[in-house]
């Protein structure tokens, strides 16, 4: 019994710390949070959920933002409006550093820089992906936990 | 879970949860899936009932199929199918739900055009749930906005005598308020009908803003500047840019502007528009009699002007007549009241009436009140009951819109036209009380705009096509309640004129019968002196109540109109109490 609890609280724990490290180091900000406290009994899974949903959807809108940045000339309008979507998209799951690059994205979009923008989306791609594989980490970890917690649980 | 309201209003007593009002139900809007879903969680932890829609155009049909069904829309600004502001424009003026908008973009101009396009909140993404838990509070502020507005407008409830009945569908009140909002006005209504006769001038219970003509006309010139479709009151206000004057105010003003293009637009023929959802409603103005027909309206005029209460009134309320091009010797005002004097006139002036008009037909059943409710200034002490024919000139798109006056029972007045020739008016005034306005509103995008300046239940118009009444007899000189059509016409050469004059605090005009010209019917189509301008403004001075003159000045953008072949220059004043008079025109073409 001490041995499972105490196996709970280390998963407990490592799962809080990689979270916390996700914060540190600036991949989630505070809308992740907001998430996390809309999961409750009813929607157990929300976040992953979400998060998913998100990886999902922003597929074609990189897609958009590619094939836009290909033109020749680019329509800059376009490309705006396609990397404001794909911004909005990674602020509701609180994807910080992403939203960061994007900024960067804007800007140069707005001067008209197609090299500074093409540069730019290639930070976004890498951000991008690196939360992606985080996440899902994360996730799969707070599964494991949840199974151990209802594994344990006095039945 | 919630239980689904889909007629019951929402009424924030209704919470069961202890914090924020339970059962709210939000249409959100939003093309990206990931905020739609995380929205939608929140809206449902506050509580509030969710509906989602990936896209404007199917939020929008939603809504119009279920008018009622929704408290409050939230949507997102950047959408594929449609501007999140379009969008919002249509909801405020289609069903006046209270819109809150969201975005990324938190820059200043997009929230600022948020916040001009109406919007009642604008939320930057991502969306917290502090946001969204107390956007209650938008819906109850916007209820309590309308049912102070229709206060508002009831507090100028005209009673001629007849049973007023504000029927709901008039109004099309978010669903939650519908209930409420009704027995309001059921209640200011009954308030009112103690004061049915009195004769009340001033009339006015409530101090108010006085749609004065000049008020008016900035607003129109507000409304037609934005569109019909992008006007929203928010915006309108910044236009006008009046000290005083409230968002509300120019709401329940614009509602009034809504509900009669929508009047105005059922009547056109082939056209079904839904409320205020056409945008080219077009109305035609309401055409008096042609002089064809003066002599019966000699006759009739001595009917109390308070028939024409009615049929402004009637005007107002019958959506069922058409509006038919103004053609040629069409007798277009029909009173009818059983205080003709002479039966015969009456009946000549029947024959002479041709159809489609909006007030076919109306006769007892015609509401003053009705239209008196859409007016806070409608307000008839007569008893008019006279019926009014108006026919629209929908062919023509630069239709000048009518001037309704209230008529008010009993009032003659006198008016005497500007220049010195044997062309004047006659105006018919009207005991009216109340504020008129009067402007002629012709917005140049949408055809055929129109917009009647409703004052009182009276209302004359004067509509002429291409032919002025020349047949004035004498005794329609004497006579009071008289019409008189004459098209003012320009662009395709005709226009039509339908002015309305507020009588004078004591209410006595004298119609002028000395300067009766010689009557010989001459058709002549009205000079092409008038411009071709859409907007047609008649400004009505206001007088001082002893001036038993009225002046109505008619101006085109190139301030005068002449009305005939020599220089006409009606002046008609208006007066600070709406009074509804019926202006009869006669121009002499005899050429003198």
């Amino acid at each position: 019994m001490s041995n499972s609890s105490s196996r709970e609280r280390n998963l407990h724990r490592q799962l809080a710390n990689m979270k916390h490290s996700l914060f540190d180091q600036g991949y989630l900000d505070e809308q992740f949070i907001q998430l996390e406290e809309l999961q409750d009994e009813e929607n157990p899974n929300f976040v992953e959920e979400v998060v998913s949903l998100y990886y999902w959807d922003s597929v074609r809108l990189i897609q958009n933002i590619e094939q836009a940045l290909e033109q020749n000339p680019i329509d800059f309008a376009k490309l705006d409006n396609h990397m404001h979507q794909f911004k909005g998209s990674s602020c509701s799951i609180g994807a910080k550093k992403l939203k960061k690059e994007c900024t960067q994205f804007e800007k140069y979009c707005k001067t008209g820089n197609g090299e500074g923008c093409k540069r730019t989306f290639q930070q976004v791609k890498k951000e991008y992906a690196t939360l992606k594989k985080k996440l899902e980490r994360y996730f799969q970890f707070a599964r494991q936990v949840g199974c151990v917690e209802k594994a344990c649980r006095p039945k | 879970m919630l239980v689904s309201r889909s007629n019951a209003s929402w009424k924030s007593e209704d919470r069961t949860s202890g914090q924020f009002p339970t059962g709210l139900r939000v249409l959100l809007v939003d093309d990206d899936n990931t905020c739609l879903k995380i929205v939608s969680s929140i809206l449902k932890k506050c509580g509030y009932e969710v509906t989602q829609k990936s896209d404007a155009e199917s939020a929008l049909d939603l809504l119009r199929k279920n008018k009622n069904g929704y408290d409050i829309v939230i949507s997102d600004v950047h959408m594929p199918d449609m501007d999140g502001f379009k969008l919002l424009e249509h909801i405020g003026l289609e069903m006046d739900l209270p819109v809150i908008m969201m975005s990324a973009d938190d820059s200043k101009d997009v929230v600022l055009k948020g916040v001009t396009h109406g919007a009642c909140d604008y939320l930057i993404k991502p969306i917290s749930i502090e946001a969204l838990k107390n956007i209650w509070q938008h819906v109850v502020r916007k209820k309590k906005q309308e049912l102070k507005e229709k206060d508002f407008e009831c507090s100028g409830i005209s009673e001629d005598g007849e049973q007023q009945q504000i029927s709901p569908e008039n109004f099309d009140y978010s669903s939650s308020v519908n209930e409420v909002n009704y027995k309001n006005l059921k209640k200011r209504k009954d308030e009112e009908d103690d004061e049915e006769e009195r004769d009340d001038t001033s009339a006015l219970k409530k101090p108010r803003v006085v749609w004065s003509n000049d008020l008016h006309q900035q607003f129109v010139n507000a409304v037609h500047q934005l569109g019909i479709e992008k006007a929203v009151p928010k915006k309108i206000l910044e236009l006008m840019n009046v000290p005083g004057l409230t968002r509300e105010k120019v709401a329940s003003h614009l509602q009034k502007f809504r509900l009669y293009l929508r009047k105005a637009s059922q009547h056109q023929s082939g056209r079904n528009n839904a409320f205020m959802g056409a945008p080219e409603a077009s109305f035609g103005p309401m055409s008096l009699m042609n002089g064809r027909n003066r002599q019966p309206l000699t006759a009739t005029g001595q009917i109390p002007s308070r028939s024409l209460a009615t049929f402004q009134a009637a005007a107002l309320s019958r959506p069922t007549a058409t509006y038919v091009p103004i053609v040629d010797q069409r007798n277009i005002f029909r009173f009818e009241t059983p205080k003709l004097t002479s039966e015969d006139d009456q009946q000549q002036l029947k024959n002479n009436v041709k159809q489609m008009n909006l007030f076919h037909g109306i006769s007892s059943s015609m509401k003053p009140k009705q239209f008196a409710t859409l007016h806070p200034f409608a307000q008839s002490s007569g008893d008019m009951n006279m019926e009014a024919d108006y026919s629209a000139q929908m062919d023509q798109p630069q239709q000048m819109t009518q001037i309704f006056n209230d008529i008010n029972g009993g009032n003659v007045s006198s008016f005497e036209s500007s220049v010195g020739q044997p062309n004047f008016i006659k105006v018919i005034p009207s005991g009216v009380h109340g504020p008129t306005y009067n402007s002629l509103y012709q917005p140049s995008t949408p055809p055929g705009n129109s917009f009647p300046l409703l004052s009182n239940s009276g209302m004359s118009t004067l509509t002429s096509k291409g032919m002025l009444q020349e047949e004035v007899n004498s005794e329609m000189q004497q006579s009071r309640g008289f019409v008189s059509n004459y098209d003012v016409l320009g662009g395709l050469g005709k226009n039509t004129v339908q002015m309305v004059n507020s009588s004078l605090a004591d209410n006595f005009l004298r119609i002028e019968g000395e300067r009766q010209p010689d009557t010989g019917v001459q058709n002549n189509p009205f000079p092409r002196q008038l411009s071709e301008e859409d907007l047609f403004t008649a400004f009505f001075k206001q007088n001082s109540q002893n001036q038993s003159k009225m002046t109505l000045t008619l101006t085109d953008t190139s301030r005068t109109i002449f009305l005939s072949n020599k220089a006409c220059m009606l002046q008609l004043s208006a007066f600070e109490n709406m009074y509804i008079v019926a202006v009869t025109a006669e121009i002499d073409l005899s050429g003198s």
